[in-house]
């Protein structure tokens, strides 16, 4: 019983194959969605530049304070911005359908969410890298700690993104509550990013070398991407059944 | 072409179904009816390798077959009750795309023939959210014509669509099965198709 010549008989795809087309699939049209809803991206920026901005009005201007408060914040503000565009990562495109379509795609899942986290973390972590700098004015940064504070927020964002795949996949289909749970289920993930982070800053103030701070948020960053794709298209596997 | 044994499912504490069997070869379609919540979606998202059965076995050309199992990927084109379209993007952009995810290269002429054909020539660059229900249908119907897979999985194909859409899926569902593909289709309306046999849930 075989196949009518009038349809391709398709084997089965041998391991990788199409991985780079499914991650330029799934980044273009993730990047092309996010354009046309701008408004969204916007707000995502203006959380991560308020949440920085108010610490500085909450407290007595000390110099010193603030200059060794601002890395720390900076920081969190970047896991929070992170973390409030990661409940619609995935959860549209399960609800309109588009997610089973990517799962019965003969592409490997796992590409197709490398590249729509690649698209959210160009949207919205790289915007967090790139405003360092302006908002470190307001804690005094000196020229070196901002760099430092640039190469391990470049470092650290994708990881964010790339855990927070794995609770977003994690809390698709529930009902309510998805994104609390998922906040829940993803910062105590970003604890290990946020120390080596914020300590790499600390430790130029000491004198000390930051190479090994980079160096473990380096490892993080293969860990997570080796690992955090397989995991993710698990969890929607498990939420599709 | 694709061989069931002993399927079961369960939701929750209510077993859906048990000991379906049934034999699919091309050139056949079939059409799957029963009252709502007897298990017609969660038996054709099963056989599409989107979830799995509580028991029994499914085969692909004698040879078994597991959810998400790459030989269903790509031989199988499975519509389900989300028409999969994004609000943001054209008729046009969301029939690209959703080819393309099934690995096929696509012309911006087949494109725009193929919505031609589905009467929605004339809202190429309108964005999704401004369609009627059954215009986000038809999208869907074009994309049936776009990707050559030898089975058709279709769970309530003619929702929302008009007497002329209802139409128009039937000639292509007979045109596929006349081609010596295959289709699976859940539905109460009837389609007019050759070689159907039914199976019916109670």
């Amino acid at each position: 019983m075989n196949t009518p010549a009038s349809f391709p008989t398709r084997s089965a795809y041998a391991f990788g194959d199409g991985a780079l087309s499914a991650f330029s699939w799934a980044l273009r049209r993730d990047l092309r969605l996010a354009m046309r809803s701008r408004a969204e991206l916007g707000v995502q920026i203006l959380f991560y530049i308020i949440v920085v901005a108010l610490f500085p009005l909450s407290m007595a201007p000390d110099h010193q304070l603030l200059l060794l408060l601002g890395p720390g914040v900076l920081w969190v503000a970047a896991l929070l911005a992170s973390l409030l565009s990661l409940s619609r990562l995935f959860a549209n495109d399960f609800a309109d359908g588009t997610l089973e379509q990517m799962a019965l795609s003969p592409w490997p899942l796992s590409a197709l969410i490398l590249g729509k986290v690649a698209a959210h973390w160009l949207t919205t972590g790289l915007p967090v890298v790139l405003l360092a700098p302006l908002l470190s004015i307001q804690y005094a940064l000196e020229a070196e700690a901002v760099k430092v504070l640039m190469m391990g927020l470049l470092i650290g964002t994708p990881v964010l993104s790339l855990l927070g795949a794995i609770g977003a996949a994690l809390t698709l289909g529930l009902r309510s509550g998805g994104g609390s749970l998922l906040a829940l289920l993803v910062l105590p993930l970003y604890v290990p990013i946020l120390i080596f982070g914020a300590a790499s800053v600390d430790g130029i103030r000491g004198g000390i070398d930051v190479s090994s701070n980079f160096a473990l948020l380096g490892a993080g960053l293969l860990l997570a991407l080796v690992g955090a794709p397989f995991a993710t298209s698990a969890a929607i596997r498990i939420a599709l059944d | 072409m694709l061989e069931v044994k002993n399927l079961a499912a369960r939701r929750g504490h209510i077993t859906l179904f048990d000991q379906v069997n049934f034999r699919l070869s091309a050139g056949e379609a079939l059409v799957v009816t029963g009252a709502n919540g007897t298990g017609k979606t969660t038996l054709l998202r099963m056989l599409a390798g989107l979830s799995h059965p509580l028991s029994g076995k499914m085969f692909w050309q004698e040879q078994e077959v597991r959810p998400f199992d790459p030989l269903l990927r790509n031989n199988i084109n499975f519509a389900g009750h989300a028409p999969s379209l994004k609000d943001e993007l054209t008729a046009e952009e969301n029939l690209e795309i959703l080819v393309r995810l099934t690995g096929e290269s696509v012309s911006r002429q087949t494109l725009r023939d193929a919505l031609d054909k589905v009467a929605l020539g004339a809202r190429l660059n309108v964005p999704a959210r401004s369609l009627s229900q059954g215009q986000r249908r038809r999208i869907g119907l074009a994309r049936l014509t776009l990707i050559p897979r030898v089975l058709w999985i279709l769970d309530e194909p003619v929702t929302a669509l008009d007497v002329a859409g209802i139409a128009l899926l039937g000639e292509m569902m007979a045109s596929h099965v006349k081609a010596g593909g295959s289709v699976i289709a859940a539905t109460h309306q009837s389609l007019d198709l050759p070689n159907v046999r039914s199976f019916s849930f109670q």
